[in-house]
This record gives structure tokens, C-alpha cells and sequence, in this order.
């Protein structure tokens, strides 16, 4: 494994050289939270932060994103015909996304690339970005990723990880791609790879210890589904909830999607845009029937793909990276945390 | 708070002992500093999981839409004039309810307080007006009255309209209240100006409909903006789209709105939505010497007529 140290001095002189090769994204302070947003040249990353208040999943998977459009004027020749739309899928780097956003991707990646189906603007759009990570030394009291499959310094997911030493960054080069984007940025300084392990892994130590929020999920693989899904648990949980989509925009994991046509006289568009599980229109049918009408059942579909359905399907852990946006936005406090722990202690 | 929380349990668990009520919603203690849950207890024991203080700004009207059974509901003095509202508008009926009234001391805004540090806040309490943060490294106390929801600073209706029983003594409402200064600043704008304005304020929005729901009165079985046979407004975050929703909410919840502030506290952007009722709120009162939820007698203005309604901003 290779490591470059990364004096600070030379982080903008490095960007600068990045931005000749990559679209650079990196947090920023936007009023009073930080958000992911393309930086403009010069433009550096305040990675002086907890987390983003909303995921930076739209990157990769826009909440409004066009994939066509066409004409309806008929004295065309290719009226009513789709046409994909010119999209830039040139390299690009998100910098200082956390861990826990990070292996979020790779959770999501399980709908969008499939044998079978294989999402072309989702696949496109996450295989031109590159993921330097920001290893987290301060984690929100809501974090509880330690339980989720994840933590502060987990590297899954990442082309390289950023551990911030103070006077410079330790970079943890991962893969190939994240060797040619340091590369790219001239920083070559390499550290010693014992002793910048060691740091690495003492800091990984405290910053674990830090956490202090945890989920239990042993059981929820053993339960059925059916005792779950009749579980007498979910009227109380759900009794707060305003069916608000708050929860699932602000999830790096929630991959559910709409498609929309827009017209306007005689041209239209194709789109798709974020959709929730919250809200009624979700599932209703071309009937009117709508098999998910009470906010009860909206409520635990949520928590039962999340935790039951996405397990038992991947077989790979629950379908959270435990970032806790959720707990921070919802707000009537609905807590999967506490959500979790009921279903995974539950005996019917 | 822990005297209203007493009495609190106590009327409550009364009122399921003797059957009065089937259920009791109220809040419970959050998980997160500054954040309780709307909640029911059904049961005398339960009871003991109610709590009151700072942190109870959901507005409870919204969770007594359409339901049938027997109430217990602890009110606050907007949600007492949602209450209200919810009555007149066949929601519920005055005879299902037996009303908690809370005189409110007001409620403290999160946002706020967390933009006053640095480091993340792990815990806040409160003794009397004072609001003590605690956070790594860091401890202050604040003065409740300093980081009152905009809406609790201006409020004329702190005590409950509508009541069976009190959880307090009735306080002595805010005189000589300056209502509508931030909506003048907006009226006094050159037009290019006011829509700069507007077109800032929405820009975070992210159409997670929160404000919506969290409102007592947006009970629509479908919503315009949900509304798909046929599709009245677009769904992506076209600014034209985004905007239509926030206007034309504002505008039904015009003669309705009392202020609460359940939509500007749920919001996860931060946005002031409060911006747009409030100028219709305003309009009401002006025009119709009108304020929402105050009495189960009277008809609100707009949907009423009258000979002698106003007319002159028909054009």
C-alpha cells in the first residue's frame, strides 16, 4: 500500500493542477450547512467539517436528471423519436466525501448494475468520479456507521482516503485511479508506509471510540419477514411521521426513482427525479388502487426495505451506512436507530 | 417545564382511568437534543413517557385529521386555533376532544441555537427561561427569550382558545407586538427586487414537501402538486415548479393560517416559508379584521361572502 504526504502548503497548488484534469466537488459552507458542489478554479474545499446536510449521492444520481428528449412537431423527420441528451462524463473527483458516504455508492451500486439491467446514466456518471475520502476524527453524536458496516476510516468504496494530520494530509492511495489523481496533482512526498499505517490505525482507534451511537441488526437476518411486516410495532412508530420526504432525500442509500415526461409545445423531455417511499403516489396504481395507502404501511416499507428486505436479498449487511442524516432531519424524530433495535429485538 | 409535565400526566392519565378518552397524543422525549416526538399513550401507565418543554413546536391539529375515536390532546395556543380550525373545517369534532390546554412560554428554535456554535450540540436543557447547551468542550446558557422561534417571538395567542382543562395558569399575552415588520420590509421592495428575493428564499428548497406536512391545515387527500390525472405542476426542481408549490400552498392557507411555525421548523433547508403565509395573514387581518382559529362561531372570510366584503383588490 502506498501513502503520499501531502503537506498543506502545496493543497491548493494540487487542486489547482487537478482542476486541469478532473471536475473537482467538495464540501462547502453554503449559508449555515455544508453541501457538495462543483468548486470553480481556485475554489478550495472546506473539509473543516462534521458532514453535508444532504448526501452527496446527487453527484452521481441527480434528483432531477433529463435521459431524453424529442419533438412532437411531425414535419420533422425524427418527430416523436427519443434522443439521449449530450451528458459530460469526463473525469471528476469528489473530495473529502466521508467513508460513510462512500460505501453508500457501493450499496447503491447493487440497483443500478445488475446482470440483467444496468442503469446507463447512474453507471456513467459513478464510473467517471473518482472518491477521495476525508477519514472523520469527529463524529456526530448520530453516528453509528461502527454498527452499520462501516466507520470513520473504513476505505471501502474509496479510490483513496485523506487523514488529516494537522500540518498535512496523509493520502492512503487504494486503487489505480486514485495513484493517477494524486499523481496528477504532483504530490509525491511519499510517507513510510509502517509509520503512516500506525498513525492511520491510532486515530482509526480513537475516532471508533468517539462513537457512541450503535444499532443492533444480529437478529434481523433470523426473523421472518412476515412476523416483521405483522409485527403490532408500527402504528406506534409511524404515529409522528408527516409522510414528508425528508428521510429518504437526505439518505446517501435511497435509490428510488420517477420518470416524468415534460412538453412544451411541440418539444418534450424525458426525466426522472428522486421519488419516496413516503409519499402516496408512490405506489399507486394506474387503477387508483394503491396497495400502500395508509402512512403506516409507507412508513414500514421504509424501515423494511432498509433493514429486512435489502438484507435478506444482498445478504451483505442492511441497506444503511449509519450516517444518521435521517435522525438529524426528520422532524417529528423519527430514529431508525431506535427503529432497528425494536426490529431486531423483536419476538413474535 | 417539569410542573406542566406533571400536570400533564396527571389530567391525562385521569382522563384514560376514567375513560374519558381513548387516547392521549402528546410528545415524548426526543432522541436528539432540541427534538420530541408526537406521540399517543392509550393506557394510565403510559402516561408517564409524556413530556413538556421547549422542544414541542410540532403542531399536534395535524395529527387529529379525520380520526374517529374519543381524544385527549395537549394544545398549545396555535395548535388550540388549529384545533379550532380543524372544527370548522369538519376535521374532527369539538365532541371527540377533550383539549389539554398549555399556556405556551414559546418554543425554541433549533436552528438557531445550532448556528450559534461551532461544535456539535450533545445535549440542551432548560431551567425556567434559561436554555443550557452542552457540547464537547463547550457549555452556555442562553436566554430562552433570545432564541424563540420567529413565530413564538410575535405571538398574541400564547394561551390556548379552546380548552376543557389547564396544564397552567393562563399567562399574560405579549402586548404591543409589532406583527408584520419583516412582511412590510417585502411590500416596500421594487418588484425586480421582491422576486430576487422569493427566488433566493426557494432556492434550497428540495420539494421534500415537510413544510406541507407538517402543517395542520394542508389535509388535501391529494395535493395539487401530487395530483397526476391530470399532472398540474412538474415534479423535478424546475424553479417555475418549485415556486408554483410554495405559492399556491400559501394561498390555501390563506385566512387559515395561524402562524404556528410547524412548517419553517420542519423544513431541512432552513428556509423561511413563514415569509408567505404571513403576508396573507396579514392581508386577512387588514381586510377582514380577521385572525385565524380564535372562535367556532364564525365562518373565516374566504369562505363566506358578505355585502360588505372588501373588493378593492379586484382589478
Amino acid at each position: 500500500m502506498k501513502y503520499i504526504n501531502i503537506d498543506k502548503k502545496n493543497w491548493a497548488n494540487g487542486l489547482k493542477n487537478l482542476y486541469e484534469n478532473y471536475r473537482l466537488f467538495g464540501p462547502v459552507k453554503n449559508n449555515k450547512n455544508h453541501v457538495f458542489k462543483k468548486l470553480s478554479k481556485g475554489e478550495l474545499p472546506d473539509l473543516n467539517y462534521l458532514n453535508t446536510l444532504l448526501s452527496p449521492k446527487s453527484i452521481v444520481f441527480p434528483q432531477s436528471e433529463t435521459m431524453f428528449e424529442y419533438s412532437l412537431d411531425e414535419s420533422k423527420e425524427d418527430h416523436h423519436i427519443l434522443k439521449e441528451i449530450d451528458k459530460d462524463y469526463s473525469p471528476r473527483a469528489l473530495i473529502g466525501i466521508r467513508p460513510c458516504d462512500a460505501v453508500s455508492f457501493k450499496l447503491v451500486k447493487r440497483n443500478f448494475d445488475t446482470p440483467e439491467y444496468k442503469d446507463p446514466y447512474w453507471l456513467s456518471a459513478y464510473e467517471s468520479t473518482i472518491f477521495a475520502g476525508l477519514a472523520c476524527s469527529n463524529p456526530c453524536s448520530t453516528c453509528f456507521c461502527t454498527s452499520a458496516g462501516c466507520g470513520p476510516f473504513h476505505e471501502d468504496g474509496l479510490d483513496l482516503l485523506l487523514v488529516d494530520e494537522g500540518e498535512y494530509f496523509i493520502a492512503k492511495i487504494l486503487t489505480s485511479r486514485g495513484e493517477t489523481f494524486i499523481k496528477s496533482a504532483g504530490w509525491e512526498t511519499e510517507a513510510d508506509p509502517i509509520a503512516a499505517e500506525k498513525t492511520i490505525k491510532n486515530m482509526k482507534i480513537k475516532a471508533e471510540e468517539k462513537i457512541a451511537s450503535f444499532v443492533s441488526t444480529d437478529q434481523l437476518k433470523n426473523k421472518s419477514a412476515i412476523d416483521l411486516y405483522a409485527a403490532p410495532f408500527w402504528e406506534e412508530i409511524a404515529f409522528a411521521c408527516i409522510n414528508c420526504g425528508t428521510c429518504t432525500y437526505g439518505c446517501p442509500t435511497c435509490w428510488c426513482f420517477d420518470i416524468q415526461d415534460e412538453i412544451s409545445k411541440s418539444s418534450g423531455i424525458r426525466m426522472r427525479n428522486w421519488d419516496s417511499c413516503m409519499y402516496p403516489l408512490f405506489t399507486l396504481h394506474g387503477t387508483g388502487y394503491n396497495p400502500r395507502n395508509a402512512k403506516v404501511q409507507r412508513v414500514r416499507q421504509r424501515f423494511m426495505h432498509k433493514l429486512k428486505y435489502y438484507a435478506d436479498k444482498y445478504g451483505d449487511g442492511i441497506q444503511c451506512v449509519g450516517c444518521g442524516r435521517c435522525i438529524r432531519l426528520c422532524p417529528v424524530n423519527i430514529d431508525i436507530r431506535k427503529v432497528c433495535d425494536i426490529m431486531n429485538n423483536y419476538e413474535s | 417545564m417539569p410542573e406542566y409535565t406533571a400536570k400533564i400526566k396527571g389530567i391525562s392519565a385521569r382522563l384514560l382511568k376514567e375513560e374519558k378518552v381513548e387516547i392521549v397524543i402528546g410528545f415524548r422525549k426526543g432522541t436528539i437534543p432540541m427534538m420530541n416526538e408526537p406521540c399517543f399513550v392509550k393506557t394510565p401507565e403510559d402516561v408517564k413517557e409524556l413530556v413538556w418543554d421547549s422542544n414541542c413546536g410540532i403542531n399536534l391539529a395535524n395529527y387529529l385529521t379525520n380520526r374517529k375515536e374519543k381524544i385527549g390532546i395537549i394544545a398549545k395556543g396555535c395548535d388550540s386555533r388549529n384545533i379550532v380550525t380543524h372544527i370548522i373545517e369538519n376535521k374532527i369534532k369539538r365532541e371527540q376532544l377533550f383539549i389539554i390546554g398549555v399556556p405556551c412560554k414559546g418554543m425554541v428554535d433549533k436552528n438557531k441555537i445550532t448556528s450559534m456554535f461551532e461544535n456539535e450540540i450533545n445535549e440542551v436543557s432548560e431551567v425556567e427561561e434559561n436554555i443550557i447547551v452542552k457540547g464537547e468542550g463547550f457549555e452556555k446558557t442562553l436566554n430562552k427569550n433570545d432564541v424563540l422561534q420567529e413565530n413564538c417571538k410575535i405571538c398574541i395567542h400564547r394561551n390556548p382558545v379552546l380548552y376543557d382543562e389547564l396544564a397552567a395558569d393562563l399567562l399574560d399575552e405579549q402586548k404591543n407586538i409589532d406583527r408584520y415588520e419583516d412582511v412590510r420590509k417585502i411590500e416596500a421592495m421594487a418588484t425586480e427586487d421582491k422576486w430576487k428575493y422569493f427566488k433566493d428564499l426557494l432556492s434550497p428548497c428540495i420539494r421534500c414537501y415537510a413544510c406541507r406536512n407538517a402543517c395542520p391545515l394542508c389535509y388535501c387527500p391529494t395535493c395539487f402538486v401530487d395530483e397526476s390525472r391530470p399532472q398540474w405542476v412538474g415534479k423535478s426542481l424546475d424553479t417555475t415548479d418549485t415556486r408554483t408549490f410554495h405559492f399556491l400552498r400559501a394561498y390555501h392557507c390563506a385566512g387559515r393560517c395561524t402562524d404556528c411555525g410547524a412548517c419553517e421548523r420542519a423544513c431541512p433547508m432552513g428556509i423561511k416559508v413563514r415569509t408567505f403565509t404571513k403576508k396573507l395573514e396579514k392581508d386577512c387581518l387588514e381586510l377582514y379584521g380577521w385572525e385565524a382559529g380564535l372562535s367556532l362561531d364564525e365562518r373565516p372570510p374566504l369562505d363566506t361572502y358578505r355585502p360588505d366584503d372588501p373588493e378593492g383588490f379586484i382589478k
